[in-house]
């Protein structure tokens, strides 16, 4: 099985109010960070694993300049065995890259592209008080095609205070008048401790009702379906064809590295609060980039926190990430990976949500149904 | 017995009994002062491994009057709480005289009032002390204005004490020798001796807490308990000082302790008279009740495999516990569990309490009920206090509630709202006397099942804490009894199901079911909540189903954080009950048992 290397940048231009990733705002601080992340690429063994993509994320990796790209990609490429035909993403926010910057990423093999749009609405990017504006999108997206991104990704951000059906159904108009391979749709999320949720706690913000969020998201799926999107998983929707309307593989467009996370493929996470996951541990680095430069300033893992799972805790895990992908649960898998009978461990458990009209099974997958994905933690719940 | 005195305190709380009682241990020197800490707390943790605690202790206080004379001045302590009015009344009973200790900053509070009068109804000479006078909030004159017009006693007596600093105690241990009358009785004569208290010891078993009023008693003496014939040969008697003391003898006037090889403490009753059993006394003494549980409720365990932990729990506070009675029962939706009868709610939560923290368990308590008579149209009549038992209304004739003749005692501006509480709760009024020129005396008679929940803590905030409650049973009446259940979508759960008053069920169910709707978490699905009476449903109401729940990202680090989440709703499933595909929370089953209906 192939794996997924991640790297964090944990930089960005400014702090968004409902954002819980690890990131700062200090342009001081890139060089440091440069030569520690190359420590730390030639310090983290590759494990015998083989990659076949890479995922530099963050933060907005690309706040960092372009010859600092190049030297993150040649070193990675230095320190782990990376498949030819790999998927290599970045991401990158509008307003913080030039056509240059992308031609340059596209000479470096990076073959996917990542832009968080958020909303094609000047009022929601206030709101979220991104630092973009609608025509920096535009911009953006027109440079990435004109680079030779044949790979485009859109995240867009529903659920807004505010926006109405109407407003939600424009955002997905204008992102498939692009063309992306691939649309995130993200419902906000009131994280804990973000400034967002503190106005939702001091009743600044009042949250959409549940009830309009799940407009929202039918919306979303009826008219991405509509178009030839199809949802892969609970947030996301992969492009289904190729040139001249052919019929793609499925997983043509999806997105090969998030996948890993879901199917429990082994990925080694580099930058500060990069996540790893080696059958049957995980582990995680500091969420501090203080912690972190300190570490592989003497040549320490800057590793934070690990824990071995148990087969119970593998199980729990593999249902809850099963069950975000519409193809469901492998059965086969499962039980070869657990020695268990999913079908006769869950039987009563399945026979009453399928009543309920919230799973459907078959003999080699178990998924959850339109209406059961809105409920997903819960109904993970029943099955613990 | 010229040189004995036997006396309790009456106090509020907070109003310095315990330092006070400290106090005068220290200043008789039952323990020399260095050892003083050490030594009571020695005896409290051997106290608290026996589960009782030194507050409960009775003590005798040797006393050098005047330095000369020794006394021995026997402290009773006494419990504070209504459900608790016989065992106060079995302990005043072997007093001639009490302390009305009054805190100066606060006055004259209603707690005292209850025990007061109860002090008085067995003619005890008082003495008002009054405490804390070294604080700067200490108003003494008002609070001595207080005892004469509210309590109606003589302020010119009262001594001031501060039993933080410790003045005022040589005053009160001079008062008590002075003012307070020694026993009398005759030593000659057959042994009378009352039981007032009993606790457990896990070496000697139970050791009896008694004062004698005729005659003697001594090692090897065959002694009868009154009230079921029990004989029992006695060890060891003696009196109890920081631990206890073994005597020769214990005779007329004096309070000690007795061993006789008695297993349980239910053994022996509060207020049960001991005699000799080859010279018994003629007569018993007076006032004896059997402490009977007047509530009934089923105590389950939340984790079904808790069962056992329970029984053993159970098994081990009866040991402690004589008005504690119980058997198996079980229920549908809540598996193995006890029918337990209390002395009232406030014993029922002391119950709850103490299985919860000394056997870590987690307790679902179903509906507390009152024992009626239902009398059968074929087959006589039968108690019954679990509505599961609850025959089929076709087949009942008649059915009998008990009723209790309550005294109330109030400052006379609260009669209006009591008079109106208690009418609310289906009461009958029989009459009402002044007993000061502003306070009152109102007897009610009113159906048990009205006061067992919430009547005395809405009749104490209706007064202000100034109204004191005491009652009896006095006999059973015709009642239109209904057998309420509630339903959780089409299951009915017999955990919830109450017996209640017709003209009551509506707003009882309609309660419940509020109360539910609020406890009971959202589901995946709709949540329908009934109480109904038969096939007849009477209230409803529902828990819409969710309609999302779910996280929108799932990469990297989030896989590790919702796992954990998973996990810890995991483990708070096990203090859910399933309830078909509803899961109650343990609260859930608490807030129906709070039924504070106005
Ligand atoms: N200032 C002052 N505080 C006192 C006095 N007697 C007791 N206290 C305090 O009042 C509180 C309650 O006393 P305690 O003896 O526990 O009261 P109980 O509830 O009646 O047993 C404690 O904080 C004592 O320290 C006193 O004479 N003066
Ligand atoms: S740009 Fe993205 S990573 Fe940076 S603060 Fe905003 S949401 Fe967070």
């Amino acid at each position: 099985m192939f794996a997924g290397l991640y790297i964090h940048i944990p930089f960005c231009l400014n702090k968004c109010p409902y954002c819980d990733f690890y990131s700062i705002t200090d342009t001081s601080l890139h060089a440091v960070f440069l030569d520690a992340l190359i420590t730390e690429m030639q310090l983290i063994d590759h494990e015998g694993l083989h990659f076949d993509t890479l995922y530099v994320g963050g933060g907005t990796p690309s706040v960092l300049d372009v010859t600092s790209m190049e030297r993150i990609i040649e070193f990675a490429h230095q320190s782990y065995p990376i498949d030819i035909a790999s998927e290599i993403t970045v991401e990158v926010n509008p307003g913080t890259v030039t056509l240059e910057q992308l031609k340059v990423y596209r000479r470096i093999g990076i073959n996917r592209i990542n832009i968080g749009i958020q909303s094609f609405h000047s009022n929601n990017l206030r709101f979220l008080q991104r630092s973009h504006s609608v025509s920096d999108i535009n911009q953006t997206i027109t440079w990435a095609v004109k680079a030779g991104f044949e790979k485009l990704g859109l995240d867009l951000i529903y659920g807004i205070p505010g926006q109405t059906t109407t407003s939600w159904l424009s955002d997905l108009q204008q992102a498939v008048a692009s063309e992306p391979q691939h649309i995130s749709c993200y419902s906000l999320i009131f994280e804990p401790g973000t400034p967002l949720d503190d106005g939702r706690l001091k009743g600044y913000v009042v949250p959409l009702s549940d009830e309009n969020i799940c407009n929202l998201y039918e919306t979303a799926r009826t008219f991405l379906t509509d178009k030839g999107y199809v949802q892969y998983e609970i947030s996301n929707f992969a492009y289904t064809y190729g040139i001249e309307s052919q019929p793609l593989n499925p997983e043509h467009n999806q997105s090969r590295h998030n996948l890993k996370y879901w199917s429990f493929a082994p990925y080694i996470g580099l930058g500060p609060s990069a996540n790893s996951f080696i059958e049957p541990k995980r582990f995680w680095n500091h969420s501090s980039i203080e912690k972190y430069l300190a570490d592989l300033a003497d040549k320490r893992r800057p590793i934070e926190g690990i824990e071995t799972l148990s087969q119970e805790q593998m199980m729990i895990e593999a249902i809850y990430l099963g069950l975000r992908q519409t193809k469901g649960i492998s059965i086969d898998v499962f039980n070869s990976m657990f020695g268990q009978n999913f079908h006769a461990r869950f039987k009563d458990t399945i026979e009453d949500l399928a009543e309920k009209g919230l799973v459907k099974c078959s003999q080699s997958h178990c998924a959850l149904t339109p209406k059961g994905m809105l409920l997903l933690d819960s109904v993970v719940a029943v099955f613990t | 017995m010229i040189n004995i005195r036997n006396f309790s305190i009456i106090a509020h709380i907070d109003h310095g009994k315990s330092t006070l009682s400290d106090r005068l241990i220290q200043a008789t020197h039952v323990v020399l002062d260095r050892n003083f800490k050490n030594q009571i707390l020695d005896s409290m943790d051997i106290e608290r491994e026996r589960g009782i605690t030194i507050k409960s202790q009775t003590i005798c206080l040797p006393y050098i009057y005047e330095g000369k004379q020794v006394y021995s001045l026997n402290l009773i302590d006494t419990p504070g709480h209504v459900d608790f009015t016989y065992e106060v009344s079995r302990a005043l009973k072997s007093c001639e005289g009490a302390l009305l200790l009054i805190d100066a900053s606060q006055g004259v509070e209603a707690q005292t009032l209850a025990n007061l009068y109860l002090a008085m109804e067995h003619e005890l000479e008082i003495i008002p002390v009054i405490n804390k006078v070294d604080l700067l909030s200490a108003d003494i004159e008002k609070t001595k204005k207080q005892i004469e017009e509210d309590l109606g006693l003589d302020a010119e007596s009262a001594i001031l004490a501060s039993a933080k600093e410790g003045t005022g105690i040589e005053e009160i241990l001079e008062g008590i020798v002075k003012y307070l009358p020694p026993p009398s009785g005759d030593p000659q004569a057959p042994l009378k001796a009352l039981i007032f208290d009993s606790h457990y010891d896990p070496f000697r078993g139970t050791i009896v807490h008694f004062r004698v009023f005729e005659g003697q008693v001594k090692p090897k003496d065959w002694v009868l308990f009154k009230s079921n014939n029990a004989v029992y040969r006695v060890e060891e008697v003696g009196i109890f000082q920081i631990e206890r003391v073994p005597q020769k003898v214990i005779s007329a006037g004096q309070v000690g302790y007795m061993i006789a090889g008695i297993k349980t403490v239910s053994d022996t009753r509060c207020g049960d008279t001991i005699t000799l059993k080859d010279r018994p006394c003629k007569t018993p003494l007076s006032g004896f009740k059997e402490a009977k549980p007047v509530v009934f409720s089923s105590i389950y365990p939340v984790a079904s495999d808790d069962y056992g932990d329970l029984s053993e729990g159970m098994e081990k506070l009866k040991l402690n516990d004589a008005s504690l009675i119980y058997e198996k029962d079980s229920s549908i939706a809540l598996g193995f569990g006890f029918r337990c009868g209390f002395l009232g709610l406030l014993h029922l939560e002391v119950v709850q309490e103490r299985l919860e923290r000394e056997y870590g368990l987690s307790l679902i308590i179903t509906a507390p009920s009152v024992q009626y008579q239902i009398i059968m149209k074929n087959s006589g009549a039968i108690n019954i206090d679990n509505p599961a038992l609850y025959p089929d209304p076709a087949m009942i004739e008649q059915t009998k509630e008990p009723f209790i003749r309550a005294s109330i005692i109030i400052p006379d501006r609260y009669m209006g709202q009591v008079m109106k509480l208690c009418l609310s709760r289906r009461g009958i009024n029989k009459n009402y006397q002044y007993l000061t020129n502003d306070r009152l005396e109102m007897i009610f008679d009113l159906p048990l099942a009205e006061v067992v929940y919430d009547f005395y803590d809405i009749l104490k905030s209706t007064t202000q804490g100034y109204g004191s409650f005491d009652y009896e049973l006095i006999d059973f009446r015709e009642t239109d009894l209904v057998k309420l259940d509630i339903l959780i979508n089409g299951d009915r759960v017999d955990a919830f199901s109450q017996l209640v008053h017709k003209d009551r069920a509506v707003e009882r169910a309609r309660y419940a079911c509020e109360k539910l709707r609020d406890e009971i978490p959202r589901h995946m699905f709709k949540i329908a909540i009934q109480g109904a009476i038969g096939s007849n449903i009477i209230a409803r109401k529902t828990i819409s189903a969710f309609r999302k729940d779910v996280t929108a990202k799932c990469y990297g680090g989030d896989i590790t954080r919702k796992r954990k989440l998973l996990e810890k709703q995991k483990k708070g499933k096990k203090r859910m009950k399933m309830v078909g595909q509803v899961m109650i929370p343990q609260s859930a089953f608490l807030s129906v048992l709070r039924a504070d209906t106005g």
